[in-house]
């Protein structure tokens, strides 16, 4: 009974804001084309033959690339800026009386819009393919299983940090900043860019305690079949989330409860 | 045109924008310290990709961080000019308020573009301008009046395409009402702004600096300032200046005649 109308009000969720995100398909088009940045830094290595120093050849430094381009497209997380839009113009007070909490919903809207991307994110990778015809392979269905469990963990990662974020949206109004400022180690030491493989010894000696390289460069090696530890990636996210959830849990609870509309 | 009207309303413009902007300290405190990470981070970049090679594209890891002094500054103008006015622009066509705009006597370009400013872009200008003063002394660049010249002249054209392309997009928003990700997939284009444009393959070469021309915003100004720059292309970089200055007018002016005011 209890299960069953989880399952419905998820569905439901899930189903309005899928057709919700149908309406702006272009917007969605020019998100996942703002996404490609992996490709031109992938012309780089290959260009200047810097992928020889690290020992990934060329095909598998593409398909590497290819795959951040898709952990990426599949693990964007925007809550922060949502939620403080809506905190600022008092839409956050009708949601809180429902019995739900709002962060479900938005939930509910990256996936629907993840769901929306996959088309245009696979007409990308299929230019990619006419322009590197070497590097087409195709994943067996257990790594492929495996690398969108361990995308999905990455974006719940994110989603979790952000939303921890966003509920200082509670005190401080405009927590985006603080997402910008967290948004930089992310983009530099999460693979996007770089392999953490071709990293220095000194950054690689500590940045496999931090979340970062399980966010993209993990999720990526996975799927293009260049070695990684998988056991030990996939405990490393799910710690992650373990440790993060309680944060999210109590500053929720916190925010709540310091949380007047606007007018009171 | 009326210069001292036009001066007299600027002022106007900063007093307001910077008070309304000081009323958050803490975010730009935030922002001066994700401008100095984001710094950082690049640099963080490059050396991995020198970790193995003395050059990039013809480009020693000293004369690249040149680009990236430059970058550093034309960031930092984008995010305290452009950033902050033109994704205004978004929102006055989608609220109707561009209306408000077109009634007031002024230049409409003129109120759209310099209306905002962004104070926490000022800090990122001035760590690109140390950043340029260190190059100058490791690179051994001797200062002269004809040099500082030229390299004013350059990055001022510089200032101006970057601006055109800012505006281009934004302008196009009268027709697609939702732009906000146009910028965001510029944005992401420009990034590419961050390496010399020589480390790209041939083909990536031509499409940034024929459609986006990325080639001039930061490599022209670069290699004027080692002194590498032939005269043609300097003489280039001013008439595309002329070019793009001219049609992002022109366009926002025959725009603005598709213009139909929101609910109507």
């Amino acid at each position: 009974m209890i299960s069953n109308l989880i399952q419905r009000k998820i569905f439901t969720l899930l189903k309005v804001q899928y057709s919700n995100m149908l309406e702006y398909r272009v917007e969605i088009a020019l998100w996942a084309i703002s996404g490609v940045i992996p490709f031109f830094m992938l012309n780089i290595w290959t260009n200047n033959n810097l992928n020889e120093s690290i020992n990934i050849s060329d095909v598998m430094l593409s398909r590497y690339f290819l795959c951040v381009f898709f952990v990426r497209q599949f693990s964007v997380v925007w809550v922060v800026f949502s939620f403080e839009e809506d905190s600022l113009m008092g839409k956050v007070s009708p949601y809180l009386i429902q019995p739900l909490n709002p962060f479900f919903r938005y939930l509910a809207q990256h996936l629907a819009e993840q769901i929306t991307r996959f088309p245009f994110a696979i007409i990308i990778a299929f230019f990619f393919f006419i322009f590197n015809p070497g590097s087409i392979w195709i994943p067996n269905l257990g790594i492929l299983l495996l690398s969108i469990i361990s995308t999905f963990l990455s974006f719940l990662i994110q989603f979790l940090i952000q939303s921890i974020v966003a509920c200082l949206c509670f005190w401080t109004e405009k927590a985006s900043s603080i997402e910008r400022l967290l948004f930089i180690p992310t983009l530099f030491l999460s693979g996007l860019l770089a392999p953490v493989a071709s990293f220095p010894e000194y950054v690689k000696s500590w940045i496999y305690l931090t979340p970062f390289p399980y966010l993209i460069d993990f999720p990526a090696n996975i799927l293009s079949g260049n070695t990684t530890n998988i056991s030990g990636g996939l405990s490393m996210q799910i710690l992650w989330i373990i440790l993060l959830f309680p944060v999210f849990r109590k500053i929720w609870f916190a925010g709540t409860k310091k949380y007047t509309a606007m007018g009171s | 045109m009326k210069p001292r009207k036009y001066l007299k309303v600027y002022k106007k413009f900063l007093h307001t924008s910077l008070a309304s902007e000081f009323e958050y300290k803490t975010n730009i405190l935030i922002d001066l310290i994700t401008a100095i990470l984001s710094l950082i981070g690049s640099i963080f970049l490059l050396s991995i990709f020198f970790q193995n090679t003395s050059t990039i594209g013809g480009w020693e890891f000293e004369q690249a961080l040149i680009i990236q002094g430059i970058y550093t500054i034309l960031n930092g103008i984008t995010n305290t000019w452009f950033n902050p006015n033109l994704t205004e622009i978004v929102k006055h066509i989608r609220e109707g308020t561009l209306d408000f705009v077109l009634l007031k006597p002024i230049d409409s370009q003129f109120y759209i573009s310099l209306k905002k400013i962004n104070p926490s872009g000022f800090l990122e200008i001035m760590l690109g301008f140390c950043l340029l003063l260190y190059c100058i002394k490791i690179n051994q660049i001797n200062l002269n009046l004809g040099f500082l010249a030229l390299s004013l002249i350059t990055i001022m054209c510089s200032i101006c395409i970057l601006y055109s392309l800012w505006f281009f997009i934004s302008t196009t928003t009268i027709w697609f009402v939702k732009t906000w990700n146009a910028t965001e997939v510029l944005r992401s284009f420009l990034y590419i702004g961050r390496f010399p444009l020589n480390s790209f393959s041939f083909s990536l070469r031509i499409f940034f600096s024929v459609f986006i021309p990325i080639a001039f915003i930061t490599t022209i100004p670069s290699e004027v300032f080692l002194g590498l720059s032939q005269l043609w292309k300097i003489l280039l970089e001013g008439a595309v200046t002329i070019v793009f200055l001219t049609t992002s007018r022109k366009f926002w002016l025959f725009a603005l005649k598709f213009y139909s005011s929101a609910s109507s």
